[in-house]
């Protein structure tokens, strides 16, 4: 079968994420000259089918009770059994965690070959599938060639681009499925940890601080103000939310959020390949750090070189002054 | 509580941009003058393994196991030297492509040949190829459960409580032993160091050494079920030239980055 299955969770919406991945799965469908089919799964999954329907040839419900909220194991099993029917030749899924999570064990379960964060995915002229990610921490890129079949895949799905609405929505059906919950590992709470309202993923204006910031209070009196004043997000260095200044939610990189801001101001942080990694598509990256020679310097289209203490607080006065 | 912590030896991932190279005619990186290190997700997993057993009173057993060359000794040594209880190398010198699904089965078949655990641990993802797919298989390899992005393990009444983060925030799972987690960082799993005295003991212990075919694995079988192949590798040069702010005094400067961003931001 040539044809390419995309995996949803209802809950996040038709957000940029959701429509990279229809975008992906689109154009890799078209290479393999099959159909696009999208698996809609948990809560909120019928309001988001009719969104999805114009974009893909064929819409699978799965809201049945026992996987409208998540639990690892069930959704799992009952993705392998929509996923496993009608043998597709790729399987791809978003960034999120849940996606993460899921692709490796259900290339598994599919006998396919999984691979992750991949910012390409393209049919080979031997009709194989190849990725594209990045690898030793953002130093370089590899191109990888999926030998099994499904290849399932999941993207850096908001470097992709949405796909073309169609003439004519396609089939919204409601999946036949026997969920049986699988009691082994359950979700029992949950809990909030955001940095604002919006998710940082969708943050048009990042301020974030590293390690050089020196401790929790002044993300709070420091950074915060500034980024209420340009209607920005906080994030933050890996060292800084490993240091428990800020949640762990906040952090951006290769093992944290994969942002796309128009503006990424980086406050005393040092710039090493595995924080890039996660903003190496920010529009404009500036910096302020007291070290001329930090990495961060490399990828910034502006920069100052001084101590944030001392330029934030005046950088407040500025901008409050210059925006009036 | 039988514990076992999967610990990968990898090229320093610190070492800087400017220095790091690939061949890319083997796709492979160049080891250069960047040292041998163990991930630091796997030492993350340690350290929580280590804190599990602190907070029980001793009564657990950590064992670390370790797929790789020779030199990744050294990983599982540093990892006695932390205070882990028994250690195993499977020696494989054939990782000229990485493939998480071999690996994921060497390991299998190791720890079904070390005992029966109640907790297996894996880092989110090793800081070289950053797969993050070892746990999820070896999972499915035993048939077992996963857990993802674990900073807290707990343990009541027998019941595993794994607190993990997940994008918006943190879950917390319950789970029946035998599961396996990934393991994120976190405050409170920063690594501990090893004391010099103990790095030198850990060379006195015991350290049990397989090779796949111990482990009736061979290198045929894999080769005829590769997962994925290495079609190119590369340094991407996109290097950006940075304009820094001009000014006598400090207020000049913020003055002009001020400006700056507002140019940026102005039309959003
Ligand atoms: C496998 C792996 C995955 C990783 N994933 C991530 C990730 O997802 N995200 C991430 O961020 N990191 C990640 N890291 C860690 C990364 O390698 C760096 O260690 C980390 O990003 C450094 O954080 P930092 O720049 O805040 O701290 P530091 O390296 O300590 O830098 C602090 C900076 O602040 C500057 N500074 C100090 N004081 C001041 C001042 N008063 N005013 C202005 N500037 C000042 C200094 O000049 C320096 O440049 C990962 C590492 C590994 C191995
Ligand atoms: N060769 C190996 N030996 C032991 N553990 C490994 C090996 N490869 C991967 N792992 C484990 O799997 C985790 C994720 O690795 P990866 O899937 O390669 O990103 C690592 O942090 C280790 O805990």
């Amino acid at each position: 079968m040539n044809d390419v299955c995309i995996i949803l969770f209802g809950a996040a919406g038709f957000d940029k994420a959701a429509q990279g991945l229809a975008g992906a799965g689109r154009r890799l469908a078209v290479e393999l000259g099959g159909s696009l089919r999208a698996v809609v799964v948990g809560e909120g999954a019928q309001a988001l089918a009719p969104e999805v329907a114009r974009v893909a040839d064929e819409v699978t419900v799965a809201d049945q009770p026992g996987l409208a909220e998540y639990q690892p194991e069930t959704c799992l099993t009952a993705l392998a059994e929509l996923c496993g029917t009608r043998r597709p030749r790729a399987v791809l899924l978003a960034g999120d965690t849940y996606s993460q999570e899921t692709a490796p064990r259900l290339a598994h379960r599919l006998g396919g070959s999984a691979a992750g964060d991949c910012v390409e995915v393209r049919v080979a002229p031997g009709g194989m599938v190849r990725v594209s990610r990045q690898v030793y921490g953002g130093k370089a890129q590899a191109v990888l060639e999926l030998k099994r079949s499904p290849a399932v895949v999941w993207l850096r799905a908001r470097s992709f681009t949405p796909a073309p609405a169609r003439a004519e929505a396609g089939a919204v059906t409601r999946a036949a499925l026997n969920v049986r919950p699988d009691t082994r590992a359950r979700v029992v709470e949950r809990g909030r940890e955001e940095s604002g309202e919006a998710r940082l993923e969708e943050a048009r204006v990042i301020v974030s601080g590293g390690r050089g910031i020196g401790g929790p209070e002044p993300f709070e009196s420091e950074l915060k103000p500034l980024a209420e004043l340009l209607g920005a997000q906080l994030a933050a260095s890996r060292a800084a939310c490993d240091a428990g200044w800020v949640p762990p939610t906040w952090q951006v990189g290769q093992t944290g959020k994969k942002v796309t801001p128009e503006l990424y101001l980086a406050v005393a942080i040092t710039g090493a390949s595995q924080h890039m990694a996660g903003i190496s598509e920010a529009k404009t990256i500036a910096a302020i750090n007291t070290d001329p020679d930090a990495p961060i310097f490399k990828h910034c289209r502006f920069g100052i070189v001084e101590d944030y203490r001392k330029v934030v607080p005046l950088l407040r006065e500025k901008l409050s002054a210059l925006m009036k | 509580m039988n514990i076992l912590v999967c610990l990968k030896q990898i090229l320093d991932p610190e070492v800087p941009a400017r220095d790091f190279r690939v061949d890319a005619a083997r796709r492979e990186a160049e080891q250069g003058s960047a040292s041998l290190v163990t991930n630091i997700f796997c030492e993350n997993a340690l350290e929580t393994a280590l804190q599990l057993r602190e907070r029980a009173g001793g009564a657990a057993k950590i064992t670390v196991l370790s797929c790789g060359r020779p030199s990744a000794e050294d990983s599982l040594r540093k990892a006695l030297a932390m205070k882990a209880d028994a250690a195993a190398l499977v020696v494989d010198e054939s990782d000229a492509t990485p493939d998480p699904l071999a690996v994921a089965r060497v390991l299998a078949a190791a720890i079904q040949k070390l005992g029966a655990f109640d907790l297996i641990m894996t880092g989110r993802e090793a800081g070289d190829w950053g797969a993050g797919q070892t746990g999820g298989l070896l999972a499915e390899e035993l048939g077992l459960p996963c857990v993802s992005f674990v900073d807290t393990v707990e343990v009541a009444g027998g019941v595993l409580r794994l607190k993990r983060q997940t994008d918006a925030g943190w879950e917390l799972i319950e789970a029946t032993p035998p599961v396996v987690v990934t393991v994120t960082n976190d405050e409170h799993n920063v690594p501990r160091i090893p004391k010099v005295r103990d790095v030198m003991m850990s060379y006195r212990q015991p350290l049990t050494k397989l090779t796949p075919a111990d482990l009736g694995l061979s290198d045929e079988a894999r080769a005829a079920d590769g997962y994925y192949e290495v079609a190119e590798l590369f340094i991407p040069q996109k290097e950006t030239r940075c304009d820094f702010v001009a000014g006598d005094t400090l207020d000049e400067k913020v003055d002009a980055f001020a400006r700056r961003i507002v140019e940026v931001t102005r039309a959003l």
